[in-house]
């Protein structure tokens, strides 16, 4: 027996005034802590899958819609750009690299991207078993796409047209696997990969069916189209000057994938900021409601005390046996709250998977939470303080004369 | 052992109190009885070290009470003095072995064979593991005995140990407590009004 086990048993002893306290704090700081891990697991995630694109150029629309598409794969696309359109961007002195992606097509709901190699070492995609594309219809298989499918080496896919499950399918589209690719913790991941003219080659024949051999698609050079193209410029200088003339001059648009995630952020950041001063403030109230618990038992609990005096306690011991039950907790308010937090991580990513086919499944403690881990213990502390001083002044003998 | 001389005491100008001297030697027993309001409470509080008394003397094992800090009495009383309350009072989340385990803890003690052999010898060990308040009432004045001793007090001060009870239990427990004492080697103090005790003591003041 010791004062901190004393502690625990009153704790106990009144498990319902205290698991009210508990309950109010683990929702707090639950919340808080739940939106800073959502808040930066998508952060990472946005800004890792951002990596060397400066701008993306594409079909005219929303320039959020055109990087969620196009950086991100989870929005629809603008439309079509003419890859000779596209070709005389990429010419620009200002561009240091451009890879040319298209898309249009999935294979349970799992989006099939055309895009130059280039694409693959943009995101240090490595082939963990088979080999590149050298031909069209073949096919690269994002790590997700072939652990949530079980797709193996040689498997054919038949395509279906569109970006989601339920469109048409292709009988032309037959895709042969070929490699699968390493988890890379990036877009590719969930992508299936494959050269562009396998792409054009599937719509050419769609489109047109009265196209039969191949030959003739090298006429027709000038109405290939691709969906959009990832620039990187020689000097980041141009990123002032370039997008602009692009979306004066031409009728492609081009938009800067850092500032339009940051425009995101910036409107869903007020609702974040909303719901975390709601959740500071159920911090404080649980702080209340255990000042109140902490007051009420100390009331009723002071024959105890004076009892625990008696029998030779100091003052000090006393005190401190009140601030360690508060202490004990907001910190296992604490403890709890990030776990409630971790499992609500979980739920969402299990969320976004299926809808989006993102995860987020890092659940380190972030700097954030160590100061929530603080504030905790302050609560705690602070609102033992006055009971402890109470408890500190006491007057045994009148207590125990009263009796 | 116990020498008090010319103690006063008054709480808050209002109510005013001077005892008597008291002259207690080693291995003597004392009744100390007087009515309602004659300050019989804050005469135990006094020995006990919960009140400091205005003036005068208290010398209790060769220490000058009133010479002591708070903190310093609370050491004393630990180490010295073992108290059995009119009404008992436990630390009700926790069980009997537990409170005496707790009396031991704040007295750096730890000695499990010590909390059985008092149980035993009080007849309520298969409570040990009872909440105190599933106790009866003569189960809970039997605790608060265990209680007191626990700690092997050289002096026991009982307040009122019998005034609810009638003549058959309060001849019991009296018994009980001196038996005690003796078995455990402790001093034993009676503050009382019940005036039935005094044939249980042979020395006994009236205040």
């Amino acid at each position: 027996m010791n004062i901190f086990k004393l502690s625990i048993k009153n704790i106990f002893n009144k498990p319902l005034s205290s698991s009210i306290s508990l309950a109010l704090l683990v929702l707090g700081v639950g919340i808080i802590s739940l939106l800073l891990q959502l808040n930066t697991l998508i952060k990472d995630q946005m800004d890792n899958n951002l990596r060397g694109i400066d701008m993306v150029v594409g079909a005219k629309g929303s320039p959020l819609q055109l990087i969620l598409s196009s950086v991100y794969h989870i929005d629809s696309p603008t439309g079509n750009i003419s890859l000779a359109e596209a070709e005389t961007i990429s010419n620009n002195r200002m561009v240091g690299s451009s890879i040319k992606i298209l898309y249009g097509d999935n294979y349970k709901g799992f989006r099939i991207v055309g895009a130059e190699k280039k694409f693959i070492e943009l995101y240090k995609g490595v082939i963990k078993e088979g080999k590149d594309w050298d031909n069209p219809y073949e096919v690269l298989v994002g790590s997700k796409v072939y652990e949530k499918l079980k797709i193996n080496l040689g498997d054919e896919l038949i395509s279906s047209h569109g970006l989601r499950e339920t469109g048409q399918s292709h009988d032309e589209g037959t895709f042969k696997v070929v490699g699968l690719l390493k988890p890379s913790n990036s877009v590719i991941d969930q992508l299936i990969i494959t050269s562009p003219q396998s792409v054009w080659d599937i719509h050419e024949t769609h489109d047109h069916d009265e196209h039969e051999n191949e030959h003739e698609h090298e006429h027709e050079h000038d109405n290939r189209e691709i969906t959009a193209m990832l620039i990187k410029f020689k000097s980041p200088m141009n990123i002032i000057q370039f997008p602009r003339q692009i979306n004066e001059n031409t009728n492609l648009q081009a938009a800067v994938p850092s500032y339009e995630i940051s425009r995101l952020f910036k409107l869903f950041g007020f609702g974040i900021e909303t719901l975390s001063y709601l959740a500071y403030l159920i911090i404080i109230v649980s702080g209340f409601s255990l000042f109140i618990n902490l007051f009420n038992s100390m009331r009723e609990r002071k024959y105890e005390m004076a009892l625990i005096r008696t029998l030779g306690a100091s003052r000090f011991q006393l005190s401190t046996m009140i601030i360690f039950e508060s202490l004990v907790l907001t910190i296992s308010g604490f403890i709890l709250g990030l776990l409630f937090s971790r499992f609500g991580v979980m739920f969402v990513s299990s969320l976004m998977e299926e809808s989006i086919n993102y995860n987020l499944n890092s659940l380190k403690i972030l700097n954030e939470e160590y100061w929530l881990l603080g504030l905790s213990v302050l609560i705690g502390v602070v609102s033992s303080l006055i009971p402890a001083i109470q408890v500190y002044k006491m007057n045994i003998s009148k207590i125990l004369a009263d009796a | 052992m116990l020498k008090t001389k010319e103690v006063e005491f008054n709480y808050d100008n209002q109510m005013f109190f001077k005892f008597q001297n008291i002259d207690l030697n080693s291995n003597e027993n004392l009744l100390i009885i007087g009515e309602s309001g004659v300050g019989k409470t804050t005469l135990m509080h006094l020995l006990a070290g919960l009140l400091k008394s205005n003036s005068g003397s208290i010398k209790l094992f060769d220490k000058e009470l009133n010479q002591m800090s708070s903190y310093q009495l609370d050491s004393f009383r630990k180490n010295n003095i073992g108290i059995v309350f009119q009404r008992p009072h436990f630390v009700n989340s926790l069980t009997v072995k537990e409170n005496l385990q707790l009396a031991q803890y704040i007295a750096n003690k730890n000695d499990n064979t010590r909390i059985e052999s008092i149980l035993k010898n009080l007849n309520i060990f298969e409570k040990s593991n009872k909440k105190t308040n599933q106790l009866s009432q003569g189960e809970k004045q039997r605790v608060s005995i265990a209680l007191a001793i626990v700690n092997s007090p050289k002096l026991i001060l009982a307040d009122e140990p019998t005034s609810s009870l009638d003549d058959n239990n309060c001849s019991k427990v009296i018994k009980l407590l001196k038996k005690q004492a003796t078995d455990f080697g402790a001093q034993l103090i009676v503050i009382t009004h019940d005036s039935r005790l005094k044939k249980h003591f042979k020395k006994s003041i009236e205040l």
